[in-house]
């Protein structure tokens, strides 16, 4: 393992964050099995109050997973020298086989810790937490994903030795070699472009179709979704291309760094909140029966779908700067 | 959207109100948490200063030095190894380096003598660093002394002193004209110091110095990019080590954090049952106490940035730059370029702010589950 000190802060945090949803998640299942609002029971009382912590404790330290998964990058980033061969997070995290499902389960808990923070939002606007099986249900399956990425982190960390022979991006991003990300690297660049544009256009669209008549959420929900998958795989085959303006770079990680303008932060941040707010909002437009909600949902559903629109044109808005405005052209 | 803005600015205003009028309770909280931040983002910003300043020092240096050793010790390496180098595809030049140390006795000082490859003293003459004409109060013109290898004193008149922009390698530095320096050290006409190599392509930085071990077996070939890495390596686990060891002081600080949650006096209970008796909800209490523990982490967190970034950049970290950088006479006297970046302050965050979170979350909401009726009663 390497003492540097973003290192024992992720090491640090993920211990305390696990613990806390653990304990949560203990919690969440009691209320699962034993919640009767029509009850007085004492029981019932005890875990009406006891919701109140249990939603306090995630929605903070979901909070603290937002900012996780970008610390964790930037350290990959920030320690790639230490590695002979790395140039990059792609080098720091092939040092070991546990590099990238780090990367993997973090981002699964970002989007689903983002998720959970809008339904328990939701859930807190009625009287009667509508929401709370929900909310908890959805608990219990992060739960896991949470603890496997802190014990997989763990060992990442734990199995990091300086000097190990590792790939650089240019070597892995490659078209030799095969895998999933050469897959994608591959996709050729103009139809993904394309594609990238028909799903952002019909993700807008869907959007304010969303806003106006206050239907299509469920195709809402899962457009955004798609769009994700979409966005992501344009930005390594095509998009970095223009921001690296060299026709076979297609590294996800350099775009994060200041030659670049850490112009990736923008696009990451617009990507994933475009993506979480958008399927949160098509998501909770199911409840807007709950006579509880119904007062105050279709604003927030409103407030969601408004952001998420807002993030996913400036994604476009990005990547269309530097595919017109570059001086750098794929035909 | 502008109601609930005010809303929490209401809960806001009055979190830090009731803050204020527990000022000993809270302040002696405040200077805990600002010190535990202050002295982890000293380590922090002090190390990674100190590694920047490495990289742009080793920025200049060649991509390959050659040694030789003998039986794992240094020695000086025959001119003759340079030709045979010279003769491996990709090396661009090989300069003989000649360079040493001297220990001056009467000042307890060690200055590093270095015979330069562009405009060198004429013989008899030298330039100094800043700090030994600080410290032996020489300047231009003046005669100064050495004892050679033989035990011979060798009078050297100063041409100049070395600018002190560079301070950090120039402080100690002697630069000695060539015949001058094999006078003085008794090194042999054939022999050098070491070789320094000008290697045009960077991907062939280790197969080049695996051809030098090939040809000359006992020689050592050290890569620039080895030295950074090594460097890094030693400044980061420093810095971990530090946090590890003030790992101890941070969990006195969570005790103590945890004491002063769970420590709810009567009077702070009445507040809150009196509060919920006029129509606060749980929820409203909760949000009282997430404003109550940001401002104060808030607080803590830029105080402790703000007094570690002047300590550091403003007064040379004074307090354990022994520890982490090493001591010496001669050292050079520096200002450290300022540089915080996005890293260093996720990193703290994550060492102090979730530790302080952890602590007081459960202790707040027991205060904010209290029955109105079981504390006025």
């Amino acid at each position: 393992m390497i003492l540097h000190p973003s290192i024992l802060a992720l090491f640090v945090s993920s211990l305390l964050i696990c613990l806390m949803v653990l304990y949560s998640t203990v919690y969440g299942i009691q209320i699962l099995r034993r919640w009767d609002i029509a009850s007085g029971s004492e029981s019932q009382l005890a875990l009406e109050r006891k919701t109140y912590l249990i939603s306090t404790i995630v929605s903070y330290f979901l909070g603290f997973q937002l900012v996780s998964l970008f610390l964790f990058i930037f350290t990959a980033d920030s320690i790639c020298h230490l590695f002979v061969g790395a140039m990059c997070a792609v080098g720091t995290l092939t040092v070991n086989p546990f590099g990238y499902p780090t990367l993997l389960l973090k981002v699964v808990t970002f989007l689903l810790a983002g998720f959970w923070l809008i339904l328990n939002h939701a859930d807190s606007l009625g009287y009667d937490y509508p929401l709370i099986r929900t909310k908890y249900l959805l608990l219990v399956v992060m739960a896991p994903f949470i603890l496997a990425e802190t014990v997989i982190q763990g060992i990442y960390f734990l199995g990091l030795r300086p000097d190990i022979i590792t790939s650089c991006c240019g070597s892995l991003f490659s078209p030799a070699s095969r895998g999933i990300a050469t897959e994608i690297v591959n996709a050729p660049p103009l139809p993904m472009l394309a594609l990238f544009y028909a799903s952002s256009g019909g993700t807008l669209l869907c959007g304010a179709w969303f806003l106006a008549r206050g239907r299509g959420g469920g195709l809402f929900a899962l457009l955004n979704a798609v769009q994700l998958v979409v966005a992501l795989t344009a930005i390594i085959s095509v998009i970095s291309l223009y921001i690296y303006q060299m026709p076979s770079h297609h590294c996800p990680f350099c775009i994060l760094q200041q030659e670049y303008h850490f112009v990736g932060y923008p696009v990451y941040i617009a990507l994933f909140g475009a993506a979480i707010c958008g399927f949160g909002a098509g998501w909770l437009s199911r409840y807007q029966g709950i006579a509880s909600l119904a007062e105050d949902l279709p604003g927030l559903c409103r407030a969601l779908t408004v952001v998420s629109m807002a993030c996913t044109a400036i994604l476009v808005a990005i990547a269309s700067g530097y595919v017109l405005l570059t001086g750098f052209t794929l035909r | 959207m502008r109601d609930a803005l005010e809303r929490q600015r209401h809960i806001l205003d009055f979190t830090i109100a009731s803050l204020l009028r527990r000022k000993g309770k809270n302040g002696s909280l405040l200077a805990v948490y600002t010190l535990i931040i202050f002295i982890l983002a000293s380590v922090l910003f002090f190390t990674h200063a100190l590694k920047r300043e490495a990289t742009e020092v080793l920025r200049e240096t060649p991509e390959i030095i050659v040694q030789r050793t003998m039986t794992g010790r240094y020695q000086p390496i025959p001119l003759a190894y340079a030709d045979r180098i010279r003769d491996i595809r990709g090396v661009i030049t090989v300069q003989p380096r000649l360079w040493g140390y001297y220990y001056d006795g009467n000042f307890l000082a060690n200055y590093t003598l270095v015979v330069p490859r562009e405009d060198p003293p004429e013989p008899g003459k030298i330039d100094i660093g800043s700090g030994i004409s600080r410290i032996r109060e020489a300047y231009p013109g003046d005669i100064i002394g050495f004892t050679g290898h033989d035990g011979k004193p060798r009078n050297f008149s100063i041409r100049k002193i070395l600018s002190d922009e560079s301070q950090l390698i120039s402080a100690d530095l002697i630069l000695i004209s060539e015949a001058d320096y094999r006078d003085f050290s008794g090194i042999s006409a054939d022999q050098a110091t070491d070789l320094v190599l000008r290697v045009r392509n960077p991907k062939e930085y280790t197969t080049i110095a695996e051809k030098i071990t090939r040809l000359l077996p006992d020689s050592r070939p050290i890569v620039r990019t080895e030295i950074l890495r090594t460097y890094d390596a030693v400044f980061s686990w420093r810095s971990g080590l530090v946090i590890v060891i003030f790992s101890a002081a941070a969990l006195a600080f969570v005790i103590f954090a945890w004491d002063k949650a769970t420590g709810l006096s009567a009077e702070e209970r009445r507040e809150i049952g009196i509060l919920k008796a006029v129509g606060w909800e749980t929820s409203d209490v909760l949000q009282m106490k997430f404003w109550e523990g940001s401002a104060i982490s808030l607080t803590a967190f830029l105080l402790g940035m703000i007094l570690a970034y002047a300590h550091v950049f403003f007064a040379s970290s004074f307090l354990f730059a022994p520890v982490l950088k090493g001591w010496s006479t001669l050292y050079p006297q520096f200002r450290l370029v300022p540089y915080v970046n996005f890293g260093h302050v996720a990193a703290i965050f994550f060492l102090t702010v979730v530790p302080y979170t952890v602590t007081t979350i459960v202790p707040s909401w027991r205060a904010a589950t209290i029955d109105p009726d079981a504390v006025m009663r």
